[in-house]
């Protein structure tokens, strides 16, 4: 996904000489290198020190420019917060905070490299918009929309690499809509970013059970679809949400809330990562599981 | 600003008695708005008047046909902007009606200056933002060929943070000459006195120097020392102008007495500022 991602922002950042990209001594490599060679004005490594990342990025927006953050997401979003609240937040500035390796997949690099709170986190501010790809085209996508939107600011929470295609099919890509990567009647599995893989592969299992199911990417977690959630809700018997985030702030705790608020009478399952730091290692796969989310699990749960 | 009239009739010429004069009604105008409101920050307002009035007045190249400058003020230490406010209605960029609406709930201007009121460039008041935004303005003008310089007010306390160092050390690492920087060293912050409570904090020139910044140490209320340090610079690197300067700077009973960081002066009190200031030059 950050290759897609680096491919995707070179190409836009050969037609719009506005563009930057900030890194915090982090860089996806390959085709960001060709960003560096061809745009060194417009690559600008800080060093460790996402602080003046962000603040820089403003003060690039401020003057017109249409600047991306990037680094690791614990440092892109935790370490910055206030100048994110503040310089691109509170200002409404169109910079893209790309948060790179969220959740857990720097599975055994500790709980410092662990990003598990933030969608909550970002969620919380106002004017920031959140979106999650779950795929490397999804991504391109996101990306390209990141590059010419002028609404404010964008916390693109983008996996690390070797992510497989689940849009080929797809319905086209929107920003703020729901996604639906298949469509069936009885079951909707809800998800976003790099874990929609686990959600496609129940998917798989539950159509092998003979059910029929949808499967929806939510890459755009801030402003929630609601309209497409509720519809979501209404058109299926059993939803399951499927979410690489803590239990409070993310769209498990938002798809009950609407599911509340329009009284719903589908059962909801939803299935997150835990309100703790774990202390495990090993692969992606592995901290997944030592959180609860793993296909077995989840799928007798669902049963 | 300057009209661009006023600058073909005297290129170079800097008129000290004019600055002088306008500083001294730019802090009676301060305490006027100080009779609507509890509470300004008052005291780091006066400590940079000369500074912000030299940039407004002297540095900032007036824009074509009366728009907007090609140089940029960020005003980092938010917390002075009272003073900021009062240039922008000395040069009709905000209104009589702003300022006597400051702080009220039918008014836009606040404590802390915010982005999208005329005039201002950037939402600041918590520290150590400020100049970040600077060097990505910097970037931004470079990029662009546009060239403007973009000129900063730091308070000594905001260079305590961390984030206020991750910029001196991008601006120099990036090259960027277009910034020009004054810290207001009115060498006091909510605590007490920053040479008592953090001395190591001092030499601070010597500090942005060894980071790879032009640097200079003036009395930050004479604008004569303001105007020659500026115009001076070698424009080679970017510049930051230590400047000495007193906290309440202006009003006898103000200077120095951490009260006046955010307190208004009462009628009595006013009266005696306003008297103070009639006998100054």
């Amino acid at each position: 996904m950050r290759n897609t991602f680096a491919e995707a922002l070179y190409d836009e950042a050969t037609k719009n000489p506005d563009i930057y990209i900030v890194v915090s001594d982090i860089s996806p490599a390959g085709s960001m290198a060709k960003f560096s060679t061809q745009y060194p004005d417009r690559f600008i490594n800080v060093g460790v020190a996402e602080q003046s990342m962000i603040g820089i990025c403003a003060g690039l927006a401020l003057k017109g420019c249409q600047p991306f953050a990037y680094t690791i997401a614990t440092f892109t979003l935790y370490r910055p917060f206030e100048m994110v609240r503040d310089d691109l937040c509170y200002q409404n500035l169109p910079v893209t905070v790309v948060g790179m390796g969220a959740g857990v997949i720097y599975s055994t690099l500790g709980g410092t490299h662990h990003t598990q709170e933030d969608i909550a986190i970002a969620g919380a501010i106002p004017n920031m918009q959140i979106i999650a790809p779950c795929d490397p085209f999804e991504c391109t996508d996101a990306t390209r929309w990141c590059a010419k939107q002028k609404n404010g600011p964008v916390y693109l929470r983008i996996g690390k690499a070797g992510e497989p295609v689940l849009t080929k099919d797809a319905e086209p890509w929107q920003f703020g809509k729901i996604r639906y990567l298949r469509r069936g009647s009885d079951v909707c599995v809800l998800s976003y970013g790099v874990i929609t893989k686990m959600a496609a592969a129940i998917a798989d299992r539950l159509q092998a059970q003979g059910k029929s199911v949808s499967l929806i990417s939510v890459h755009t977690v801030k402003p929630l679809d609601r309209e497409g959630i509720v519809e979501a809700l209404k058109r299926h018997k059993h939803v399951i949400v499927i979410e690489e985030h803590a239990p409070q702030g993310g769209l498990a705790p938002q798809t009950k809330q609407i599911a509340w608020d329009i009284k719903a009478t589908c059962r909801l399952d939803t299935f997150t990562l835990q309100d703790s730091f774990i202390h495990n290692y090993g692969s992606y796969e592995d901290l997944l599981a030592a959180h609860g989310l793993a296909p077995e699990r989840i799928l007798a749960a669902v049963a | 600003m300057k009209t661009a009239t006023e600058l073909a009739i005297r290129p170079n010429v800097f008129d000290v008695k004019a600055a002088r004069g306008r500083c001294k009604r730019y802090r009676r105008r301060i305490l006027d708005v100080s009779q609507n409101v509890s509470a300004l920050h008052i005291g780091g307002a006066f400590s940079c008047i000369e500074i912000v009035d030299c940039i407004y007045n002297e540095f900032m190249r007036p824009g074509r046909a009366g728009g907007k400058s090609p140089d940029t003020f960020l005003m980092s230490k938010g917390h002075g902007c009272m003073i900021q406010y009062v240039i922008l209605e000395d040069l009709g960029i905000l209104g009589k009606a702003d300022l006597d609406a400051y702080c009220t709930p039918h008014g836009r201007l606040g404590a802390h200056p915010d982005y999208g009121n005329p005039g201002i460039e950037a939402s600041t008041g918590a520290l150590g933002h400020g100049l970040s935004m600077v060097v990505g303005m910097a970037l931004a003008e470079r990029g662009r060929g546009t060239d403007g310089v973009i000129y900063t007010v730091l308070s000594d306390g905001e260079v305590q943070e961390g984030s206020t160092w991750e910029a001196i050390l991008m601006a120099s690492s990036l090259k960027l000459p277009k910034i020009v920087a004054f810290v207001d060293n009115n060498d006091f912050q909510s605590l007490g006195r920053t040479s008592e409570t953090h001395p190591s904090f001092y030499p601070l020139a010597e500090k942005f120097r060894a980071f790879g910044w032009e640097t200079t140490e003036i009395d930050g209320h004479d604008p004569q020392a303001i105007y020659n340090a500026v115009t001076a610079r070698s424009g080679t690197k970017p510049f930051m102008v230590v400047a000495r300067t007193t906290k309440g700077k202006g009003v006898s009973y103000m200077e120095n007495a951490p009260i006046w960081h955010y307190r208004s002066p009462n009628k009595g009190e006013y009266a005696k500022a306003i008297a103070e200031l009639e006998t100054q030059g």
